[in-house]
C-alpha cells in the first residue's frame, strides 16, 4: 500500500519547485500560495505513514521499500525504505517544511520565486537523506541539501550572511568529505570480504557482526564522527551553527534547527551504532563526555547572549547534547529518549525560531535589549511563547520533559565501567547523568531570563508600542507545534510504540546483548523477584 | 469513586482552560463563577472520596486510579529496565488530608480573591493561573509515582512563577518570579537525581513498590541515604529551607491571596508532604533523617530571627512561614511524621488567615505594606482585627487554639529525640510569639501613624473577603481538635489525625504488600513499637506543654506592653543594639552574599565560556581558514615563481643560451680556423700534461 509512496513524498517538493519556474516573476502571492499547497500536499501524503505504521516491525517496512539499479558498475542502487526511527524524521520534515513555507509569506518580499524553489528543493534533499538506504544515494542527498541552504542563507540572510553561508557550507562539506572516506572504506572492505561491491545499507550493516572488521571500524568511526558531529553539532564543532542560525531567514533557521541538525544524530543512530558497534562502545565515554560538555557549555554561552536568535542557537547545542547523551547511553531508555528528544527539539526550537521571526518581522532587530514588556502588547504571542519556553526547559506534561527524563533514566543505567580515565582519576557511570541533569537548571536560567527581558517589564521602547499581536496566519502555523508539544508531553505512547521494536533491535545490534554494555557489566545479583506489589493486589 | 479520582485535579484544569481561552470575552462575574465553581466541585468530590476512604478498614484505606500509560512499557528485557510511567492517582489517608486542605483552603481563597482582585487588570488571567495551580497541586498530592508527583511539583512551580510575576510590568515582580523558579529548579536537580537513582535501583518510580522494597530491607544504606538527601534537596527548594529559602520572601511580590494559598498554605508544604510520603525511605536512612531535623531546626530559628526586624507586614509573615516550615521538617526529622502533617494542617489554617488578614489591611490602606505607616487599626477594622487575633493566638500556641496542639506535639517529640533540638524549637516558639505580637502591636494596637489620605479612605472588607476570613478564623480556633494528643485525652476522641495517618507512616504496611499478607498492615501496626509515650511518661509531656505555654504567654504580654503605646521603646532598644538590628533587618545579608558568591561567579563563568567560544573554538576555525587562505597565497607564490618560474626559466635560459651560441655562428672562416688552432693547442697541452 505504501508502494512508491516514499518517492512520491520525496519528489513532490522538487516537482513543485520545477513548476514554480513557470510562474511569472511578479506573481509573488501566487508563488507563495502554490508553494504552500505543495508543502501541504507533501505533508498530507506522508500522514498515512505515521497513522498506519506497523509498530511490530523492528526493521525496515517492506511495504515502503523501493529498489532499482542505478549505477550497476559500482554497485550503487536507488533504495528507499523506512523503519520506525526514520518515519518519525520524515514526518517531522514534512510538518516543518509546511510550517516554514507558511512562515515565509510576509517575511520574504524579494526574489520570491527563487526563494520558494530553494526551499522546496531543500525539502526533497532532506527527505531523501532520511529515506535512502543506499550509501551512495544517501551521500548524494546529503550534499544536494547543502546547496539550497547555502543560497537561502547567502541571499535572504541577515547582515553577515555571506560569512555565515560560506562557513556553513565549507564546514559541513569538510565533514562530509571525511564521511565519504568512511563510506568508501566500508564499501571496499565489504567488497573485498564478500566479492560483492555494493553501497546497499542493508548488506553493509551486517559488517557489525564481523569481528575482523573491528580494527578498521575504529578508523571509520572517527571518519563518520567528524561528518556527523559537525552536523549535530557537537562541541567543539559547533561554531558554524550560531552564525548560520542567526543569519538565516526565519524559515531557514527553522529547517536548520528542526531538521538539518537531526541528520547528524540520525547518522549516529543509523550508521555508527549498528554498523560499528564495537567501536561505538569503545568510544562511548568520549561521546558521552562531549555530549555532557555540550549540554553545559551551550547553556553557559546561551546565558550571556545579547542576540535573541543566537541565544536560541546556543540552546540547540545544549539540547542536542542531551540527544547525544541518550544515544550513547546505548540502552533502550537512552535511545528512546534520545530519538524522541530529537523530534521534541525540532518542534520546540523550530517554534522558538518562528517566534523570533515574528518579532523580527515587526521590528527588524534581534537584540534582546530592544524589547521588553511585549506581554502587554502581544498577549497571544506571549502565551504561545510561554508554552514553548516551558517545553524547551522540560516542564513535565510538555514534550521536553518526556525526552529529557527518558534520556536521563537511560544515562543513569550506564555502568560505571563506561568511564574516562586520566592520570588515575576515572569519571563515568552515573557521573554523565548527574552532569546532564544540571542542564535542567541552566536551561531554565537562560530561557526565563530571555522571556523576562523580552516579555516582562515596562514597555519602555516607544518602537515596541507599534507592535501588533500574532495574526491568524502566525497563529495557524504555531498552534500545530504547541499541540504536538502537549501531545508528546501528555500521551507520548504512539511515539514510543513506533520506536519500541527498532530501538530494541538497535540495542541488540550495538550491545551484542540487550543491555548495551552486557559485555562489561559485572555479574550482579538478579533483580529481586516479586518486586511489584501490583501483582499482589 | 476510585475511578473518578482523576476528576479532582482535572476539574480545576478545566477552569483554567475555560478562563484561559475565553477569559477576555467573559464578564468578571462569569470568570469568578467558573473559577470558584470548579474548585467547589473539586472540593465536594474530594470530600466524597475521603468519606468513602474513611469507610474502609483502617489498614486497607487505599484507592488508586490508574488512568493510562504515560510512557508505555517498552520491550527492554535484560537487567536494564525500560522506563514505564502511568498516569496514576492514589488516595490514602495522607493524600486525603492534603486534598481536603488544598481544595478547602483553596476554595476560601478563591472566594476571597473575587473581592481582592476585582479592580486589578487581567482579572481572568489571575483566576486562570489560580485554577491551574489547584490542578497542579492536586496532581502533586494525588500522584502515585514520582513522575506524576513531579508533574504537579513543577506545575505548581510554574504557577508560582506566573502568579508572583502577575504584575509582570514591575521589574521586581518579574525578578522575584524568576528567582523562585530557578531556586526551585536547583532543588529539582537534586530531586531528579534522587528519583533516577531510585529508578536505576528499583526499576520503577511508583511509590508503593519502592517503599515496599525499602521496607523489607532492599537497597543499601548508602544508596538510600544518598537518595533521601537528594530528595530532601528538592524539598529544601520547594519548601524554602536553608540554603534555598531565599526565594520565598521575595515571592511576596505577588498578590496577597497568592501568598496565602501558594506561599503559605499549600505549595510550600509540598516538600514536607513529600518527606512524609516517603517516610519508610527516610526511616531506612537515619543519617538523612537527622539532616532533615537539623536543617529544619536551623531554618526555624534562623528565619524567626529575621522576622523580628522586618517592617513589611508580608515579609514578617513570609519569614514566619519559612520558620514554621522548618518546624514541620524538624518534626518529620525526629520521626514524628503525623505531627508534621498535623502542623502542616493547622499552619495552613492560621497562616492563610494571617495572610488574608494582612491582605485586608493592605487593601484597606491602598496597598500600603509598611507596618511603620499603620497603627491604630484595632477600632477601624474590627472584623479584620478579630480574625487576626485568632490567627495570632493560634500561631503563638495558646490553648486551645490550633497551633497549641500541633506545636506542642512537635516540641515534646523533639525533646525525646534530642533536648538540644528541643531548645532550638522552644526558642523559636518564643521568637515567633514575639514577632507576631510585634506585628499585632504595630498594626492594630499602637497609635496610628497613617497619613491623612490613607486614613480617609480606610474601609473594612466586603462580604466576599469577610466570610473566608471568618471561616479560616473558626478553623484556626478549632482546628487543633483534629488531633488531640493522647496525653490530653486524645484516645477518647472519635478522631485524631495521628490514628488516621498511622498506617501511612508504618513501614510494616508497605512490607506487608510485598509479603502479600491480608490485613498484614494491622497486625504489623499492632506489633510496632508504641510511640515513646510509655518510655517518658506523661509528666514530661505535661511539663513541656506548660513551659511552652507560659513562655509564649509571657512573651506575648511583654510584646503587648512594648508596642501598645508606640515605637519609642522599640526605637531605644534598636539604637542600643544597632549592629544586631542591622544584621537582622538586612536578613544577614544572605541575598548579597549569594549574589556575590554564586550569581556573579556564575555570570563570570558564562562570560568566560563565551570568550572561550569566540576566541578559542571559533578562533580555531578561523585559524584553519586563515591557514588555508594563507597557504593558497603560498601556493600562488610557488606556482607563479617556482613552478611557472621553472618553465619560464627553462624557456629563458634556452633563449639566452641560444643567443650566446648564435654569436659563434659568425660565418667568418678566419674565426673558425683560429678556433680550431686554439683547440688543437689546448688538446696538445692536455695530452702532454697527462702523459
Amino acid at each position: 500500500m505504501f508502494q512508491g509512496l516514499l518517492s512520491l513524498i520525496c519528489y513532490v517538493p522538487l516537482a513543485g519547485a520545477l513548476l514554480i519556474l513557470f510562474f511569472p516573476k511578479d506573481s509573488k502571492k501566487g508563488i507563495a500560495y502554490f508553494a504552500t499547497a505543495v508543502a501541504a500536499i507533501d505533508f498530507a501524503i506522508s500522514l498515512p505513514l505515521f497513522l498506519q505504521w506497523d509498530t511490530s516491525l523492528a526493521g525496515f517496512d517492506q511495504r515502503t521499500f523501493e529498489r532499482f539499479d542505478w549505477i550497476p558498475s559500482i554497485g550503487a542502487q536507488y533504495v528507499f525504505g523506512l523503519d520506525g526511527i526514520s518515519v518519525l524524521f520524515v514526518m517531522l520534515t514534512t510538518l516543518l517544511g509546511l510550517i516554514s513555507v507558511l512562515s515565509s509569506w510576509s517575511a520574504i518580499t524579494e526574489r520570491v520565486k527563487e526563494y520558494y524553489i530553494f526551499l522546496l528543493v531543500l525539502q526533497t534533499g532532506m527527505l531523501g537523506v532520511f529515506m535512502s538506504l543506499d550509501f551512495f544515494l544517501f551521500y548524494v542527498f546529503w550534499e544536494v541539501m547543502l546547496v539550497p541552504m547555502y543560497f537561502l542563507i547567502g541571499i535572504w540572510g541577515g547582515a553577515n550572511k555571506l560569512y555565515a553561508a560560506i562557513k556553513f557550507f565549507l564546514y559541513t562539506l569538510f565533514g562530509s568529505v571525511l564521511m565519504l572516506l568512511g563510506i568508501l572504506a566500508v564499501y571496499f572492505y565489504y567488497g573485498a570480504q564478500t566479492g560483492v561491491y555494493t553501497f546497499d545499507y542493508t548488506q553493509l550493516v551486517t559488517l557489525g557482526a564481523d569481528p575482523e572488521f573491528f580494527e578498521l571500524s575504529k578508523w571509520i568511526f572517527w571518519a563518520f564522527f567528524i561528518g556527523f558531529a559537525i552536523k549535530v553539532p557537537m562541541f567543539p564543532f559547533h561554531t558554524w551553527l550560531p552564525d548560520a542560525h542567526t543569519e538565516a531567514p526565519t524559515a531557514g533557521s527553522v529547517i536548520l534547527a528542526g531538521v538539518l541538525l537531526k541528520m547528524g544524530t540520525y547518522g549516529f543512530v543509523r550508521f555508527n551504532l549498528p554498523m560499528l558497534p564495537e567501536a561505538s562502545r569503545l568510544y562511548a565515554p568520549y561521546m558521552l563526555a562531549l555530549a555532557v560538555v555540550g549540554i553545559i557549555y551551550g547553556a553557559l554561552v546561551a546565558m550571556v547572549q545579547r542576540d535573541w536568535k543566537k541565544l536560541v542557537a546556543y540552546s540547540s547545542v545544549s539540547h542536542l547534547g542531551f540527544c547525544m547523551l541518550g544515544v550513547f547511553a546505548l540502552n533502550v531508555n537512552g535511545l528512546n529518549g534520545g530519538i524522541l528528544q530529537m523530534i521534541n527539539h525540532g518542534l520546540s526550537t523550530g517554534a522558538l525560531f518562528l517566534i523570533v521571526g515574528i518579532v523580527y518581522e515587526r521590528r527588524h532587530t534581534r537584540m534582546i535589549s530592544e524589547y521588553g514588556g511585549l506581554s502587554k502588547q502581544m498577549p497571544v504571542f506571549a502565551a504561545i511563547f510561554m508554552i514553548i519556553t516551558m517545553s524547551s526547559i522540560g516542564l513535565p506534561a510538555l514534550n521536553g520533559f518526556i525526552g529529557e527524563f527518558t534520556i536521563l533514566a537511560g544515562a543513569f543505567q550506564i555502568p560505571s565501567t563506561v568511564a574516562l580515565s586520566f592520570m588515575g582519576w576515572s569519571v563515568g557511570g552515573k557521573f554523565w547523568a548527574v552532569c546532564g541533569v544540571s542542564g535542567i537548571v541552566l536551561g531554565a536560567a537562560y530561557m526565563l531570563w530571555l522571556y523576562q527581558r523580552t516579555m516582562f517589564g515596562g514597555l519602555d521602547n516607544p518602537e515596541n508600542l507599534k507592535m501588533t499581536d500574532c495574526n491568524t496566519r502566525e497563529v495557524i502555523y504555531l498552534v500545530p507545534l504547541v499541540a504536538c508539544c502537549f501531545w508528546i508531553g501528555l500521551y507520548p505512547k504512539p511515539f514510543f510504540r513506533i520506536l519500541e521494536k527498532p530501538v530494541a533491535r538497535l540495542v541488540e545490534q550495538v550491545g551484542g546483548g540487550r543491555t548495551g554494555y552486557a559485555h562489561l557489566a559485572a555479574p550482579g545479583p538478579a533483580p529481586a523477584p516479586a518486586n511489584d506489589p501490583r501483582a499482589v493486589e | 469513586m476510585a475511578g473518578l479520582l482523576w476528576l479532582i485535579p482535572v476539574l480545576p484544569a478545566l477552569g483554567f482552560v475555560v478562563n484561559g481561552l475565553l477569559g477576555t470575552r467573559l464578564s468578571k462575574k462569569a470568570v469568578s463563577v467558573v473559577a470558584c465553581g470548579v474548585v467547589l466541585a473539586s472540593f465536594v468530590l474530594s470530600a466524597l472520596a475521603v468519606g468513602q476512604l474513611a469507610g474502609m478498614d483502617q489498614g486497607a484505606r487505599y484507592m488508586e486510579n490508574r488512568l493510562a500509560a504515560w510512557i508505555p512499557a517498552v520491550d527492554a528485557g535484560g537487567s536494564s529496565p525500560g522506563l514505564t510511567l502511568d498516569w496514576l492517582f492514589v488516595l490514602d489517608p495522607l493524600s486525603a488530608v492534603m486534598i481536603l486542605i488544598v481544595t478547602g483552603v483553596g476554595l476560601l481563597i478563591h472566594i476571597y480573591s473575587i473581592g481582592y482582585m476585582w479592580e486589578e487588570t487581567g482579572y481572568w488571567r489571575y483566576f486562570a493561573y489560580l485554577n491551574l495551580f489547584m490542578a497542579m497541586m492536586l496532581t502533586l498530592v494525588l500522584g502515585g509515582s514520582f513522575a506524576v508527583m513531579f508533574v504537579g511539583w513543577e506545575g505548581v512551580g510554574l504557577c508560582s512563577y506566573l502568579l508572583i510575576g502577575y504584575f509582570y510590568w514591575k521589574t521586581d515582580c518579574a525578578d522575584a518570579g524568576r528567582k523562585a523558579f530557578i531556586t526551585n529548579r536547583i532543588g529539582d536537580l537534586a530531586f531528579v537525581v534522587g528519583t533516577l537513582a531510585l529508578f536505576a535501583a528499583f526499576g520503577t518510580l511508583e511509590f508503593r513498590p519502592i517503599l515496599a522494597s525499602v521496607a523489607v530491607g532492599q537497597g543499601s544504606t548508602f544508596l538510600l541515604t544518598a537518595v533521601a538527601l537528594c530528595l530532601f534537596g528538592g524539598a529544601c527548594g520547594k519548601s524554602a529551607q536553608i540554603p534555598l529559602y531565599v526565594w520565598l520572601p521575595d515571592a511576596m511580590a505577588g498578590p496577597t491571596p497568592v501568598s496565602a494559598l501558594i506561599h503559605a498554605a499549600t505549595m510550600v508544604t509540598a516538600g514536607v508532604y513529600m518527606v512524609c510520603r516517603l517516610s519508610p525511605l527516610f526511616l531506612a536512612a537515619p543519617a538523612a533523617l537527622a539532616v532533615v531535623a537539623i536543617v529544619g531546626a536551623a531554618t526555624a530559628l534562623f528565619a524567626a530571627t529575621i522576622g523580628l526586624a522586618q517592617n513589611d507586614i508580608k515579609k514578617v509573615l513570609a519569614y514566619s512561614t519559612v520558620s514554621q516550615l522548618g518546624y514541620m521538617f524538624l518534626a518529620a526529622g525526629v520521626g514524628a511524621f503525623s505531627a508534621a502533617i498535623f502542623h502542616l494542617t493547622t499552619h495552613a489554617f492560621f497562616k492563610a488567615l494571617l495572610f488574608l488578614g494582612s491582605g485586608a489591611v493592605i487593601h484597606a490602606l491602598h496597598h500600603e505594606q509598611d507596618m511603620l505607616k499603620m497603627g491604630g487599626l484595632k477600632g477601624r477594622l474590627p472584623v479584620t482585627y478579630k480574625v487576626f487575633l485568632c490567627g495570632w493566638l493560634a500561631i503563638c500556641g495558646i490553648v486551645p487554639f490550633a497551633g497549641f496542639f500541633s506545636k506542642d506535639e512537635i516540641l515534646w517529640r523533639a525533646f525525646v529525640w534530642s533536648p538540644a533540638i528541643w531548645a532550638v524549637a522552644a526558642v523559636t516558639a518564643v521568637l515567633t510569639a514575639f514577632y507576631m505580637t510585634r506585628l499585632m502591636g504595630l498594626t492594630f494596637w499602637s497609635p496610628s501613624r497613617m497619613d491623612h489620605h490613607a486614613e480617609e479612605h480606610l474601609h473594612e472588607v466586603g462580604p466576599s473577603m469577610k466570610w473566608p476570613l471568618v471561616a479560616l478564623a473558626v478553623l484556626s480556633v478549632v482546628g487543633g481538635f483534629l488531633s488531640v494528643p493522647s496525653a490530653l485525652g486524645g484516645d477518647l476522641m472519635p478522631f485524631t489525625m495521628e490514628r488516621w495517618l498511622e498506617p501511612v507512616f508504618e513501614p510494616a504496611t508497605y512490607a506487608a504488600l510485598l509479603h502479600g499478607e491480608v490485613g498484614g498492615a494491622e497486625a504489623a501496626a499492632a506489633e510496632a513499637p508504641q510511640a515513646p509515650h510509655a518510655e517518658h511518661g506523661a509528666a514530661l509531656e505535661y511539663g513541656l506543654m506548660a513551659l511552652a505555654l507560659v513562655l509564649a504567654a509571657l512573651t506575648m504580654r511583654f510584646g503587648y506592653g512594648f508596642y501598645k503605646d508606640g515605637l519609642d521603646r522599640a526605637a531605644a532598644v534598636r539604637r542600643r543594639f544597632s549592629a544586631a538590628y542591622d544584621l537582622l533587618k538586612n536578613k544577614y545579608w544572605v541575598d548579597e552574599i549569594y549574589d556575590a558568591a554564586v550569581i556573579q561567579s556564575f555570570y563570570r563563568l558564562c562570560r568566560a565560556a563565551l570568550t572561550f567560544d569566540v576566541r578559542v573554538v571559533d578562533g580555531a576555525v578561523h585559524l584553519v581558514r586563515n591557514l588555508t587562505v594563507g597557504s593558497s597565497y603560498l601556493s600562488v607564490f610557488w606556482d607563479t615563481w617556482v613552478v611557472d618560474g621553472m618553465v619560464n626559466l627553462t624557456g629563458r635560459s634556452i633563449r639566452r643560451a641560444s643567443g650566446l651560441l648564435r654569436r659563434l655562428q659568425t660565418g667568418l672562416t678566419q674565426s673558425y680556423a683560429s678556433a680550431m688552432v686554439f683547440g688543437l693547442f689546448v688538446l696538445i697541452c692536455v695530452y702532454m700534461y697527462v702523459s
